[in-house]
């Protein structure tokens, strides 16, 4: 490969092909103690001599690889990450410095209890806010993800009917639902019956009352919903579940539009999680990991995963012995990390301040809203809450759908919003703009969709042949899909 | 565009049956609502579906969806060709993208189901 362009976009081998036998980054000093042979102490079954196919690179080769790959990223620190449904708010750089104070980055999970007591301060802090943000009884910190927690939830939920002689077969689930919600039901043993929503978008009363009976075990509901509206029949929702015997979780992925204004546990959900990589500003996707907390009612709160917090005359320690509990969930405590994050965010807003934190996101999504209402379909009018979904219908005539659209974001300097999601809504484009974002911001994202719609009725070709700003332009999706290459395997020659 | 011998159902599968076994695959309004397909998962021969039931799933580039049986009956023959080449479900939906054929248990349940006609308006009716 010759070098024909800056730094910044050329192509990257891989690490692989930069490889040079025997080449290392680093000198030892003489050994200065007695030779041992590895197989003689370690015994020969646990020693490997070569690994086939590592990569051998210098310091400066590893970086500059590693670095110049970096500088093909967007991310939130670059810019407006409108993805729907994913709450990508900048990550408070306070955060960071809490996390790196000396006792909790050194913090292990096997010392002692007597020594662990601030961490576990932490733990026990972060259960009681979380639990009080969600109108809730009690929190585990154990799921280390939003689907993780979808699953506690449900197998708590499981553990109570089964407890009350009561096991029942079914799972209800609207169709605007997270494709997460019908995996976590059929994991954990349930059958799916799908809900649907009516004109306003939300869930339809008389078919929810026409498929309750005593198989049903619980509803999945997430609020306000995948169209970024608020499920205003959530308390009749609950009542008719709660007469028929069954059980309302609700999943906490939307909670940026409700945390300080409403409470899902005063609405009648009975179990939720919560995603602190998104609600909670923790590092989401490669900077992750994340953290999905449960949060349940008091009846549920015998079966939460072991161990729980116990306090005694000051002190904390671990409770194991929880004869009702579902078991552990995850090893040691939960991500701790992202939890410490997450309580660093909490106590950083106050409670005004984490209000004024949902108030501005939903203002957000409806400046954004308004700015584009008259280029862009919006097939449900009902008020927006933290997010809003438009269509491709006005494009699709010209050939342009979603996904052409949002890969011309791009060249705008943006990243795109969520395509073809909710399923309900045909050529989806979900935009969730956060808190985050300036009015100066969310003025260039409104123009430059304006400007691309535009497009469409001028040169939907531009369009279509987007993005063209960036190092490769359309990646061939289907055949990525269809024939995926996962492995690299070394040229046969050796070349 | 819709063959006027196929049966169809409001989630967009076909069945065209001839005697005691029956085709069964999906409509082109729904490849063309998925998108390029990447991947289909069918049942194994023998296995017996009950009408309304899901019995595979189709994978596009967007989304992943259940394939519903049209009607009840035995699993005689799964269509290998899509594991290699799941695009012909979108380049030949009522031909060479069948998914499954059946032994159908019976026939009255085809009584349900819209005929070409209906099922054009159906679409049409639901924007597309």
């Amino acid at each position: 490969m010759s070098k024909i362009r800056r730094h910044q976009t050329q192509n990257e081998l891989l690490i692989f092909e930069r490889s040079s036998p025997g080449k290392i980054g680093y000198r030892l000093p003489p050994l200065d103690v007695p030779a041992v042979a590895a197989d003689e102490a370690l015994g020969a079954e646990n020693v490997r001599g070569e690994i086939a196919g590592f990569p051998e690179v210098s310091e400066v080769e590893i970086i500059r690889h590693f670095t110049r790959l970096s500088t093909w990223n967007y991310a939130i620190d670059l810019g407006l990450y409108p993805l729907g449904s994913c709450t990508m708010k900048y990550n408070p750089r306070l955060n960071e410095a809490v996390a790196r104070i000396e006792g909790i980055v050194d913090a292990h999970p096997y010392q002692p209890q007597a020594l662990a007591q601030g961490a576990m301060r932490i733990q026990q802090t972060l259960e009681r806010y979380l639990a009080h943000i969600a109108g809730m009884d009690a929190v585990t910190l154990q799921p280390a993800a939003g689907a993780h927690g979808e699953l506690t939830g449900i197998l708590l939920i499981r553990a109570y009917l089964q407890s009350q002689g009561d096991a029942r077969e079914v799972v209800l689930i609207p169709d605007s639902a997270h494709g997460t919600n019908p995996a976590t039901a059929a994991i954990a043993g349930y059958k799916v019956k799908e809900i649907a929503s009516n004109e306003r978008g939300t869930i339809d009363m008389a078919s929810l009352a026409a498929a309750i009976d005593d198989s049903v075990a619980a509803l999945m509901v997430t609020n306000p919903n995948t169209l970024g509206i608020f499920e205003q029949d959530i308390a009749e929702v609950a009542a008719l579940l709660h007469d028929r015997g069954a059980q309302l979780y609700m999943d906490g992925a939307n909670m940026n539009a409700l945390v300080g204004v409403a409470r899902p546990g005063d609405f009648g959900v009975d179990v939720m999680h919560l995603n602190l990589h998104k609600t909670f500003s923790t590092p989401h996707g490669g900077g992750g990991p994340g953290a999905g907390p449960v949060a349940v009612k008091s009846h549920l709160e015998p079966f939460l995963p072991v161990p729980r917090i116990a306090e005694e005359a000051g002190a904390l320690r671990y409770d194991h012995d929880r004869p009702r509990s579902i078991g552990r969930v995850r090893a040691f405590y939960g991500n701790f990390g992202v939890l410490v994050r997450a309580l660093a965010y909490i106590l950083a807003h106050g409670g005004d301040g984490l209000r004024n934190a949902t108030l501005d996101a939903v203002l957000n999504a409806n400046y954004i809203r308004k700015g584009i209402e008259n280029d862009y379909h919006l097939p449900y009018d009902a008020p927006s809450m933290h997010e809003c979904v438009f269509s491709h219908n006005k494009q699709v005539a010209r050939g342009v759908k979603t996904g052409d659209i949002a890969k011309r974001l791009i060249d705008y300097g943006f990243h795109p919003y969520t395509v073809s999601f909710p399923l309900i809504v045909h050529g989806a484009l979900m935009i969730e703009p956060t808190e985050t974002e300036s009015k100066a911001e969310l003025d260039l994202f409104i123009d430059a969709l304006k400007s691309i719609a535009r497009e469409v009725e001028t040169d939907p070709q531009l369009v279509l042949r987007a993005p063209q700003t960036t190092r490769t332009s359309r990646v061939d999706e289907t055949r990525a899909a269809r024939k995926p290459i996962l492995i690299w395997e070394p040229p046969a020659n050796g070349a | 565009m819709y063959p006027p011998e196929y049966r169809y159902t409001k989630e967009h599968e076909w069945v065209h049956v001839s005697g005691e076994s029956a085709a069964v695959g999906i409509t082109h309004h729904a490849q063309d609502q998925l998108g390029d397909v990447v991947f289909v998962e069918l049942p194994d021969v023998g296995a017996k579906l009950q009408a309304n039931g899901a019995f595979g799933t189709v994978e596009s580039v967007k989304a992943v969806s259940d394939i519903y049986a049209p009607i009840g009956g035995d699993v005689t023959e799964v269509n290998e060709a899509l594991i290699d080449m799941p695009e012909l479900l979108n380049s030949d939906p009522h031909g060479a993208g069948w998914l499954v054929r059946l032994k159908i248990f019976d026939a009255t349940e085809l009584e349900a189901l819209m005929n070409a006609g209906e099922y054009a308006e159906y679409v049409a009716a639901e924007g597309g």
